[in-house]
């Protein structure tokens, strides 16, 4: 799996500064993506997820944020001390995103049309016919029924899925290496989610374009994804393929959430609960931050725990200190 | 069903007129319900499902009387005399359901407040809300705060207390959950079984999450286009779906279990549209195995060869 990475992080952290004192949004983040990859990123509301992907584009405001260590890199370039110029070239072409509302992501006073071929001729040496063309030909590998017309429409006048579909067939639009994907099937129905997510996968696949997937459903990532990482207050918890993670969880916060969802619980039982809140993260802890929530917590939970492997032949990272013993949960 | 139902309804129906021409008279119609009849047991707990633009929060508004509807009538038949019992709803987000500028103590005793009609006595209240937010599980130390001072889990146990305040028979549940995280769903699904044995309260779950109503209720109804097109016991239901709409929206929910079949892309996930709504069956144009049967409107008819309830509104559904 040491393939040439697309995206690699390596010991990110970054924060935020508020008054008297700083949001430690990641800390010592460290993940890559390969090449045609699928890879999910799931945890709960400020757990630094979408923080990653953002700064993954270094789409976050100028001056608002510190990184205080670590190094991202896509396809070799440095992203963190690139200028706004390549990263200009780099965001749409080789890397492209895709967000959770897609009635903000296109702007609402101006035709799919207009928008896609844009896009289309920012990134490639194309004429308005032949980008046109391109569009409708993406469009259809979407199943819109009348691509046509629907680039003579405005984003009000197409359904949640279908502007999320036009969102897809536009990040494809430049053969882009890597897909960064925030949530995208939140806002939709499950029908709707079932196929965006369809074609989302069979697109990549078709293209062996690497999906960087951020949710937070477990359901979704365990259908979804070849590898999946765990996120828990700014820090990976536990990383390995979708199987591993997912149905041998090791790490206690990614057990504890397995078992609070109500999909493998016998129906009217008492659910099991997660106890007690995130920590702040302005006021981190300096050992394990789910310590104080965590069953099986002891002295040694006072040290920050690091990703480390199980063993020595697999890629399943946990970082605690007690991991659960090898042990499928029943699913 | 064997007890008294608590709230009965019969052939509501909603439209909302849209569209209108220079002398401001509608020209269209959104039908948001069409023609729901439900009964509801002393205890239970119905769960209503469906996808967005499917009437779900417009049957929320007509059942706590926000809405009148167009048409059909409503009776609760549990209202005590001394002005308690009827009903509470708890939203879905709890960010906007609750007063930023009241302290907690102030919004769960607003419902009381309001009815004995702000002739109230202050310690009382104050004692009260202590009382209610030890039950919801907020400390009540915490009930001079206010809800911003509260994590989103928090704020829903507030709103869930307010509704309590009431003293009510029946909580409208209108997506509790959705805005949560999964591990405070949790908290949340637990608190609620746990109020409803201690308090005997009848709720009607209000949601999209499939797993959520199978873990929580004794009923499931699905509705469509302002119409319930399959309801019944939810294990019948959800485990053996007649309606082909169930069927097809219990296969697309996303499962631990199954990997993701690659070949069929589903085509044609869109709702029609309600301001002409379809002659029929109202799910004939999705539908993978209409004929010329289902140009007739469908009723809803009991298909369970077993004691239990279990209708749907499809000719081709049969006792399996």
């Amino acid at each position: 799996m040491t393939q040439n990475p697309v995206l690699s992080i390596n010991d990110l952290s970054i924060e935020f500064p508020v008054y008297k004192g700083a949001v430690k949004a990641l800390n010592g983040v460290s993940l890559h993506v390969n090449e045609g990859e699928i890879v999910g990123v799931v945890g709960e509301s400020g757990s630094g997820k979408s923080v990653t992907s953002m700064m993954a584009m270094k789409l976050l405001p100028e001056g608002s944020y510190r990184v205080t260590q670590g190094d991202i890199s896509i396809l070799g370039t440095d992203i963190i001390h690139a200028s706004e110029k390549t990263m200009r070239t780099l965001r749409g072409g080789d890397v492209a995103m895709i967000f959770q509302e897609p009635m903000t992501a296109l702007n609402p006073t101006r035709k799919i049309g207009i928008q896609m071929t844009d896009v289309i001729r920012l990134h490639r040496r194309l004429d308005n016919d032949a980008a046109r063309q391109l569009a409708i030909s993406l469009l259809k590998d979407m199943h819109i029924a009348d691509p046509e017309s629907t680039l003579q429409r405005y984003p009000f006048e197409l359904s949640g899925g279908m502007r999320q579909r036009v969102l897809i067939a536009l990040a494809f639009s430049c053969n882009p290496r890597l897909i960064i994907a925030d949530e995208p099937t939140t806002a939709l129905d499950v029908t709707v989610q079932k196929q965006v997510l369809m074609l989302l996968k069979a697109k990549a696949r078709e293209l062996k374009t690497a999906i960087l997937f951020i949710t937070h459903d477990m359901a979704v990532v365990s259908q979804f994804c070849d590898r999946v990482y765990v996120m828990y207050a700014g820090s990976l918890v536990e990383a390995g393929s979708t199987r591993q993670v997912l149905h041998a969880p090791r790490h206690p916060y990614t057990r504890g959430l397995m078992a609070a969802l109500p999909e493998l619980a016998t129906p009217g039982s008492q659910l099991q609960a997660i106890p007690g809140n995130v920590p702040d993260l302005s006021r981190l802890p300096a050992g394990c931050a789910f310590a104080s929530r965590c069953p099986s917590r002891s002295d040694k939970c006072n040290q920050k725990p690091v990703l480390t492997s199980i063993h020595e032949a697999t890629t399943h990272q946990v970082a605690c200190w007690h991991p659960a013993l090898q042990e499928e949960l029943a699913v | 069903m064997t007890t008294m139902p608590v709230l009965s309804l019969k052939d509501i129906q909603v439209r909302f007129p849209v569209n209108p021409d220079w002398r401001g008279r509608p020209r269209q119609h959104v039908h948001a319900l069409n023609g729901i009849s439900l009964e509801i047991a002393k205890g239970e707990t119905l769960g209503i499902v469906g996808e967005s633009g499917c009437g779900k929060s417009t049957m929320a508004q007509v059942l706590i009387g926000l809405l009148q509807p167009t048409q059909g009538e409503m009776t609760l038949s549990s209202g005590k005399s001394n002005g308690k019992g009827g009903m509470q709803i708890v939203f879905q987000d709890p960010q906007s359901s609750l007063n930023p500028r009241l302290p907690v103590w102030k919004i769960i005793t607003e419902p009381v407040f309001a009815a004995a009609n702000r002739k109230v006595d202050k310690a009382a209240m104050r004692e009260l809300a202590q009382q209610l937010a030890a039950q919801v599980g907020i400390r009540p130390e915490y009930i001079d705060r206010f809800p911003h001072e509260f994590s989103g889990g928090q704020r829903q146990r507030i709103a869930i207390a307010r509704a309590l305040a009431a003293e009510p028979d029946i909580i409208v549940l209108d997506e509790p959950t959705s805005a949560l995280d999964i591990s405070v769903q949790a908290q949340i699904l637990n608190l609620l079984a746990e109020l409803q044995r201690s308090r005997q309260l009848t709720f009607i779950l209000i949601s999209h999450n499939v797993s959520v109503v199978r873990h929580m209720c004794n009923r499931v109804a699905v509705m469509y286009l302002g119409q319930i097109v399959e309801i019944g016991d939810a294990a019948q239901v959800l485990e053996h779906p007649a309606h082909p709409y169930t069927q097809l929206l219990l296969a697309s929910v996303p499962t631990l279990e199954s990997v993701q079949d690659e070949s069929a892309v589903p085509e044609n996930v869109e709702l029609p549209s309600n301001r002409v709504l379809p002659t029929g069956c109202y799910f004939k144009d999705r539908c993978p195995s209409a004929s010329s049967a289902c140009l007739q409107p469908q009723v809803l008819k009991q298909i369970s060869t077993q004691s239990q309830e279990h209708e749907a509104r499809c000719h081709l559904a049969h006792p399996d």
